[in-house]
């Protein structure tokens, strides 16, 4: 473990899972709606739910959908600040099946009308895991930079991809493939050790049998 | 890599005739391909976040629960009474841990060292020394390395969370990473601060993380404290010539089989301890009517 993972980080409190990690979740779902989010249905399950709104859960989630850092002092008021900017949200408290006790569901709308749904957990020491995106598994921490492509199941996508990496020397960190049946719906998710420049993304995105194209910058 | 043994540090201290601390600097640099000044820097900015977090306390905050705030101030004003069995250093210790603690509970901003419950345990020693003796900022500096090199071999070896270890891998591990410090500020040797630190760790085995309604406060803020005053007594045993019958890589391995084996109850659950007594019962229906 780096020594700043052990002093440190400097984080507003009192829980490194429930509120340094639900800062992180708000925040990696604020970049993966890449605009400004307008409003958003926030369900909190297990954990979160139960001690949530003791440890700032809520306030904290709010905080990283705004932007926000978790050593951001601002965090304990980010209700007002929401109210403040016109941010509309709401919490409900649900059983996610299968989920990890510390899990947020959030439902986000941007400015530009573009929609998502994040599906995350707080594993401790202020570290998430990304569960799902639209109710695709991806399971991915948000901590390296990241390419989910979405596309129909049929041979070929995985190798537009990586060669449009290995074209633009990106090389590959981690790969995962899910789908949802054969000929289906399929994912990727490829976590990369360089950024990946807009226009190959719009390539890619633009592939006939790809369905949508998503990139996440680290957010450290 | 952070290092997998106390033992390997030494031997790399009398190998290179080096200390504790430019042996852990080293290896961070290393390991996260930055220069030692980056280093350096980053850790003053811990260090002045911590002396932040100390002159920000408000006396006056209460937790959202109402459960804690407050005590951090009582403590400051009985220490100026002068009528403390501690003495006006270890008062001081004890008003800063709770400050500390008590910060963090009322959503402040504080440095984990090395989780945010057990916040308080090495600043209340750091900043209490630090003001009292009048040492340079970089000695402290560099004795955040020596806690956070000790804290790097207990990640390795066992771990450092309530829920995966109980207390003893929260307070138990920062107060073994302040005993550390403190012996390094005192230029004590390598063999002292590894003989400080298995001791303070085994002062704190077994100990339990059951809080009131799961939340960071009862009785965390006040562990803060036993891991503060137990890190200086084992700091000044340790300086005093006194030694560990068990090797501190053993108390280490100890406390895992510990944290392994402990109830699932008295890991962060909320299920058992302090935590299902009848005034923790109490307290957990109060808040569920207030929506807390």
């Amino acid at each position: 473990m780096n020594i700043f993972d052990i002093i440190g980080p400097i984080m507003v409190g009192p829980s490194s899972s429930h509120t340094a990690g639900a800062v992180r979740i708000g925040l990696v779902t604020r970049h993966l709606l890449a605009q400004e989010p307008v409003s958003a249905i926030i369900t909190l399950h297990g954990s979160f739910a139960a001690t949530g709104s003791g440890h700032g859960t809520q306030k904290a989630i709010v905080a990283g959908l705004l932007g926000m850092l978790q050593d951001d002092i601002r965090i304990p008021q980010s209700d007002v600040i929401a109210d403040q900017l016109g941010f509309k949200y709401s919490f409900e408290y649900k059983t996610i099946k299968d989920a990890h006790p510390n899990t947020a569901l959030i439902n986000v709308v941007g400015k530009n009308g573009r929609e998502i749904e994040v599906q995350a957990s707080s594993i401790g020491g202020g570290r998430i895991l990304i569960n799902k995106i639209d109710g695709i598994l991806v399971n991915f921490s948000g901590e390296q930079n990241t390419l989910i492509v979405h596309n129909i199941d049929q041979p070929g996508h995985v190798a537009e991809v990586t060669s449009t990496l290995s074209h633009k020397s990106i090389n590959i960190a981690t790969m995962q493939l899910f789908r949802d049946s054969r000929g289906g719906y399929a994912v990727m998710v490829i976590e990369i050790d360089q950024e990946i420049p807009v226009e190959s993304i719009e390539w890619l995105s633009h592939l006939e049998g790809v369905i949508k194209v998503t990139y996440l910058s680290a957010v450290k | 890599m952070s290092f997998k043994s106390m033992e390997k540090i030494v031997q790399l201290c009398s190998e290179q005739n080096k200390s504790f601390y430019e042996i852990v600097i080293e290896e961070d640099i290393k390991e996260s391909a930055i220069t030692v000044e980056e280093s350096l820097s980053k850790m003053a900015q811990m260090w002045n976040a911590m002396i932040d977090a100390s002159d920000n306390y408000d006396g006056n905050l209460k937790s959202k629960s109402g459960l804690v705030g407050g005590n951090g101030l009582i403590m400051q004003n009985f220490l100026e009474k002068k009528n403390s069995y501690c003495g006006a250093f270890i008062t001081n210790v004890i008003a800063e841990a709770l400050k500390m603690g008590e910060s963090n509970a009322c959503m402040k901003r504080i440095v984990a060292a090395p989780t945010a419950g057990s916040c308080g345990v090495i600043p209340a020693v750091l900043i209490s020394y630090f003001r009292y003796a009048d040492i340079p900022e970089k000695e402290i500096i560099e004795s955040l390395y020596v806690a956070g090199g000790i804290g790097q071999v207990i990640a390795e070896r066992a771990f450092l969370s309530g829920a995966a270890g109980g207390c003893q891998a929260e307070i138990g591990v920062a107060s073994a990473m302040a005993s550390g410090a403190l012996v390094y500020l005192k230029n004590g040797t390598v063999e002292q601060i590894c003989h400080a630190t298995a001791m303070t760790l085994k002062n704190l085995l077994g100990l339990v993380c059951d809080p009131v309604a799961g939340l960071v406060e009862v009785p965390c803020v006040k562990r803060n404290v036993i891991g503060a005053v137990n890190a200086l007594s084992c700091a000044d045993m340790a300086l005093a010539g006194i030694e560990s019958q068990v090797p501190v890589d053993q108390v280490i391995d100890a406390m895992k089989e510990i944290g392994e084996n402990m109830n699932k109850m008295y890991k962060e659950t909320a299920c058992g301890g302090c935590g299902i007594t009848p005034r923790a019962v109490e307290i957990e229906n109060e808040l569920k009517s207030i929506n807390i």
